[in-house]
């Protein structure tokens, strides 16, 4: 018998949950912050299922029912990507050490 | 073009790209770095999109169009916040990646041809059920992370609004909408996939409003979580290793957030969930009794003179540091103080402030070392070797009565011991309770001095008495 795709999503899913706990278990309490804008930005590769849902229009009704939800989805992702990758350098550029500060 | 097995190892690459950011984040040496991870990962997800539809039509145009005022708008938000904004900027965030959770699986509900999930009225059972999963909680975290943006801002008032029966009709409508997918699956009716919606947004909202101003942290930290678990449903509908990989990062990132919040309160997920906490005021005749005891208080002065002839000073920032937006004039201080040879720490409680590391990115932002910021529990030791304690906007993070009372709602709290220097000094605007409306016995100790003012002025009337 076939193993269903499904299985091994779900096995990618399980694992990366288990990378997730020991990976964010060593984030520095001082940078929880910048933690979450980061995990915002990347949250916001769900923008690749907005490209295929905008691109889906025909040549001749670009902007259907389905495609409108599409590019509206692209526009909230795109402002969460380069709002959160942005201000999260903008926050990790102000943490510096003892010796940086008096240069 | 590019194949679809060759497209997923992309995914697979940017999905690794995000977990070395994340990887990144445990020392502000390496963040700087992993955040550039972060962005290569996202550039090749969304370019290996493009090539693997190969649709080089007008629509390219506007998705490019779309994109690049979603990321003008986004780059200005960034550049443009106040870094005290950031609590509400992040629940803000948190808002759009939910609704475009849910538009993203609107659009394939509508269009599943263009997914590969079948035809409309005949999509893929598995895929049905994952798309409405990924619709309801990124419905929940829209709406709750909309609530949670309007307290932050003041829009609406931190007070918890709770009513009898909240928690039997949130019941209600969560298994209503499991009841509802279960029939969306069997009659595949668009009216149910709305109505799945709509449920979800509602639950949002009721989810959040119980729930107080301190506790904001826990409730920042679970829309992080949802809006990752959110991704994960999406993931698997677009069978799509990248969003999958992240989406479960996120999601354990954010239920950690939680636990460790709720943790450094000492009260468990599900009190913070049912909210409530701190709703009820002390009554009158106990406010009475307080004004009765007697307390010292000083002015600018007095704790110039104090902190001068210190050798050492562990600084306590809380929430009312950041709405008095007095980082700054802390650092004019102590860069004064340091000069007169004296040894300045920070200590800062897990849930000070609004949202997880918030003290700190303040701190960041006025130039403060971040070797000089210590967290709980490694600083707790030294204030019994320290001078004085300079508190400023934090409260109950430094009661001892969490230590010493069984009776009070915080008892088992870790607090900073704060009492434990020869002397503390208390910059607060009244002798008003802290969140959890108890009052703080640090107030009446002998060897506290109360400096009753805004925390910026205060601050900045030492500096001009340090001189």
């Amino acid at each position: 018998m076939e193993i269903d795709p499904f299985i091994f999503r779900l096995s990618i899913f399980v694992l990366s949950i288990f990378i997730g706990y020991y990976v964010v278990w060593s984030v520095t309490p001082s940078l929880h912050t910048p933690l979450m804008s980061v995990t915002n930005a990347i949250s916001s590769v769900i923008i690749v299922g907005a490209i295929i849902a905008a691109l889906a229009g025909s040549s001749e009704s670009i902007f259907n029912t389905s495609s409108i939800f599409g590019f509206i989805a692209i526009i909230l992702a795109a402002i969460n990507i380069f709002g959160g990758f942005l201000v999260t350098q903008r926050m990790l550029q102000m943490y510096k050490k003892k010796k940086d500060k008096k240069k | 073009m590019i194949s679809a097995n060759l497209a997923a190892i992309f995914y697979l690459v940017s999905g690794i790209l995000f977990i070395l950011a994340l990887r990144g984040l445990s020392s502000p040496d390496t963040s700087r770095q992993g955040n550039y991870f972060g962005i290569a990962g996202m550039i090749i997800a969304i370019v290996v999109t493009f090539l693997s539809i190969g649709n080089f039509s007008t629509s390219l145009v506007y998705v490019v169009i779309f994109l690049v005022i979603g990321g003008a708008i986004g780059a200005f938000i960034a550049f443009k916040i106040p870094m005290t904004a950031m609590p509400e900027l992040v629940a803000g965030f948190h808002s759009l990646v939910g609704l475009a959770a849910v538009f993203v699986a609107i659009a394939a509900f509508l269009n599943p041809t263009a997914f590969n999930l079948g035809n409309v009225g005949d999509i893929k059972l598995a895929s049905l059920i994952e798309m409405s999963i990924g619709a309801a909680v990124g419905a929940i975290t829209f709406s709750g992370s909309i609530i949670a943006f309007l307290k932050l801002r003041g829009i609406m008032s931190g007070a918890p609004i709770t009513f009898s029966g909240q928690h039997i009709l949130n019941l209600v409508l969560g298994i209503g909408i499991f009841v509802l997918i279960f029939y969306l699956c069997k009659t595949q009716s668009t009216n149910i996939f709305w109505t799945v919606i709509i449920i979800s947004f509602l639950v949002g909202v009721l989810l959040i409003i119980p729930i107080g101003g301190a506790d904001m942290p826990v409730v920042i930290s679970m829309l992080n979580s949802y809006s990752g678990w959110a991704a994960a449903g999406i993931g698997f509908t677009l069978e799509n290793t990248a969003l999958i990989i992240t989406g479960a990062l996120v999601g354990s990132s954010g239920a950690i957030l939680s636990y460790i919040m709720c943790k450094a309160m000492n009260r468990s997920f599900v009190s913070v969930i049912l909210g409530g906490f701190g709703a009820d005021n002390s009554t009158d005749d106990k406010k009475e009794k307080k004004d009765q005891k007697p307390v010292k208080s000083g002015n600018a002065e007095d704790a110039a003179f104090l902190m001068k002839n210190a050798s050492s000073v562990i600084i306590v920032p809380g929430y009312g540091m950041a709405v008095a937006q007095a980082q700054h004039a802390l650092r004019e201080m102590v860069d004064k103080l340091k000069k007169n040879d004296i040894k300045v720490t920070y200590a800062i409680h897990p849930v000070a402030g609004r949202m997880p590391g918030h003290m700190n990115v303040l701190l960041a932002e006025a130039n403060v070392p971040y070797d000089e910021v210590f967290e709980l529990e490694d600083i707790n030791n030294d204030f019994a070797n320290s001078d004085v304690a300079f508190v400023i906007g934090a409260n109950d993070v430094t009661n001892p009565v969490a230590k010493t009372d069984p009776k009070s709602p915080i008892f088992g709290m870790p607090v900073l011991d704060v009492e434990k220097c020869k002397s503390v000094l208390f910059v607060k605007r009244s002798l008003s309770p802290g969140y959890a409306g108890i009052d703080n016995e640090l107030f009446y100790k002998d060897n506290t001095l109360m400096l009753f003012a805004d925390a910026k002025k205060m601050t900045e009337d030492i500096v001009k008495n340090l001189d």
